[in-house]
């Protein structure tokens, strides 16, 4: 086994962030140790919190670490945060709200830019969870960014999804809208002392009580909970909240155990990470090197003055690499 | 391959006056960085230990209390303790120009005072930080 995999495994955070940084960066080299990391048996439980920018992912994200730190748990957080379109740089703020566990040896915390992708998480996300999976660590919080109502990527690389909801975010319309009021395993309304949490938590129950989920037989069935997470500012009641939380999200990898369920999710989260491998080497280098080749530049040209469509330059290109 | 440069831009000690800081994580946001913000009152420790674990080319402190004397070098030396003595530390604030010999030779390799012209810093840094290998 390689030097670096094994410092990995040794949980040493230098190696980790470094080879993060490296998949994130697409620096060749990586896959060896990638390849080293897949077969490590992992016992995580991998929890990802989604919602809208300013929910409170970070602020409930810092409790939890509290909760599980409690319990001596080993914890790698993931925070993601937008990049900027123009200039492709990024301000990565979640730590301001995690700064209290910075010097807790046994919390790994990473911030991720989204890099341009536009599912709520970073291309590189799934390895990052990968590598804090191989470091052993217990529990892996993965903090999407400021989502809308369709980024729902995170389903493909955690056990559980919580979404994170504040009141005062539309009608009852919208928890019927498909997309991310459907794949949360467990509902937090976050500022619930506002004027209209409990118009949403009504709200919530209802969309949950009619779901498709309730055909199946009672014992197998996962009731998803709403917990409500009031006053940030008595610390001792947000904790209280928190540790509500903590328990539905052990309840919920139980759940998933007892049903044999965790191999379902093994399976999709498998099967996204060969998507992006694939993504990677089909689509990724065929794309360098158009624009290597100046061949890009070129087509964008020759479309601006309208001189052909997107469709046949696509179709082209496929042909000239996929009929290989 | 696509680096680009990583910073962490922090604000040691009892010093609540961010807005400088902000501006400039901004402007580096512009030009292209990746900042990772961590805010105000924070530990010498806590800025070493964070850098490392996000993995920075390069960490920038901002004070503005008059205690950079003090903490600036502790992030050095922490950054040293740690085995990171690799990445670069530069600061910027309410310093005056006597103190910056000491602060040169504690290891702060640049010293960017008010009045500087943001573009400078973001010069600095193209110049003076490679994303490392």
């Amino acid at each position: 086994m390689k030097e670096l995999s094994k410092r990995i495994i040794e949980g040493d955070v230098r190696s980790a962030s470094h080879l993060i940084r490296n998949i994130e960066d697409q620096m060749p080299g990586t896959d060896d140790v990638m390849r080293e990391l897949f077969t490590v048996k992992k016992d995580t439980h991998v929890i990802g919190f989604t919602g809208s920018p300013g929910a409170g992912k970070s602020t409930l994200t810092d409790g939890l670490i509290t909760a599980y730190r409690k319990l001596d748990k080993t914890i790698g957080v993931l925070a993601v945060d937008p990049s900027s379109p123009f200039s492709g740089g990024a301000i990565l703020g979640d730590r301001i709200r995690m700064v209290q566990h910075a010097t807790d040896r046994k919390v790994f915390m990473r911030s991720l830019s989204a890099r341009g992708s536009a599912g709520g998480l970073s291309k590189a996300a799934g390895e990052a969870v990968q590598i804090m999976e191989a470091m052993g660590k217990d529990r892996i919080l993965v903090e999407t960014c400021g989502v809308g109502q369709q980024e729902v990527d995170i389903i493909d690389h955690a056990h559980t999804v919580v979404v994170v909801l504040v009141p005062g975010m539309g009608d009852e319309v919208q928890t019927i809208k498909a997309g991310i009021m459907e794949i949360a395993d467990i509902f937090v309304i976050n500022k619930a002392n506002r004027d209209g949490a409990q118009k949403l938590y009504r709200e919530i129950s209802a969309m949950l009580a009619s779901s498709p989920s309730n055909k199946e037989a009672p014992e197998r069935r996962w009731k998803v909970p709403i917990v409500m997470v009031e006053n940030l500012n008595d610390h001792d009641k947000f904790q209280q909240s928190v540790e509500t939380l903590r328990e539905k999200l052990d309840e919920h990898y139980e759940y998933l155990i007892k049903n044999h369920l965790l191999a379902n999710k093994a399976q999709h989260k498998i099967e996204a990470e060969l998507k992006e491998a694939l993504w990677s080497r089909i689509f990724q280098p065929v794309v360098d090197k158009l624009y290597a080749d100046g061949e890009m530049e070129q087509m964008i040209d020759r479309l601006v003055k309208k001189e052909t469509d997107p469709y046949t330059l696509a179709d082209k290109i496929a042909k000239e690499y996929l009929d290989k | 391959m696509n680096r680009k440069i990583r910073i962490l831009l922090a604000k040691p000690g009892l010093d609540g006056h961010d807005r400088g800081v902000k501006v400039l994580a901004r402007c580096f946001r512009d030009a292209g960085f990746e900042v990772i913000y961590t805010g105000c009152h924070q530990t010498p420790e806590e800025i070493a230990l964070t850098a490392i674990q996000e993995d920075v080319d390069v960490v920038g402190l901002s004070c503005l209390s008059g205690a950079h004397n003090a903490l600036f070098p502790a992030v050095v030396k922490d950054l040293k303790q740690n085995g990171a003595e690799d990445i670069v530390v530069f600061g910027g604030g309410i310093i005056p120009e006597k103190d910056m010999p000491s602060l040169h030779k504690a290891g702060i390799q640049a010293i960017f005072t008010p009045g500087t012209p943001m573009q400078a810093t973001v010069d600095w840094l193209n110049e003076h930080i490679t994303p490392r290998d």
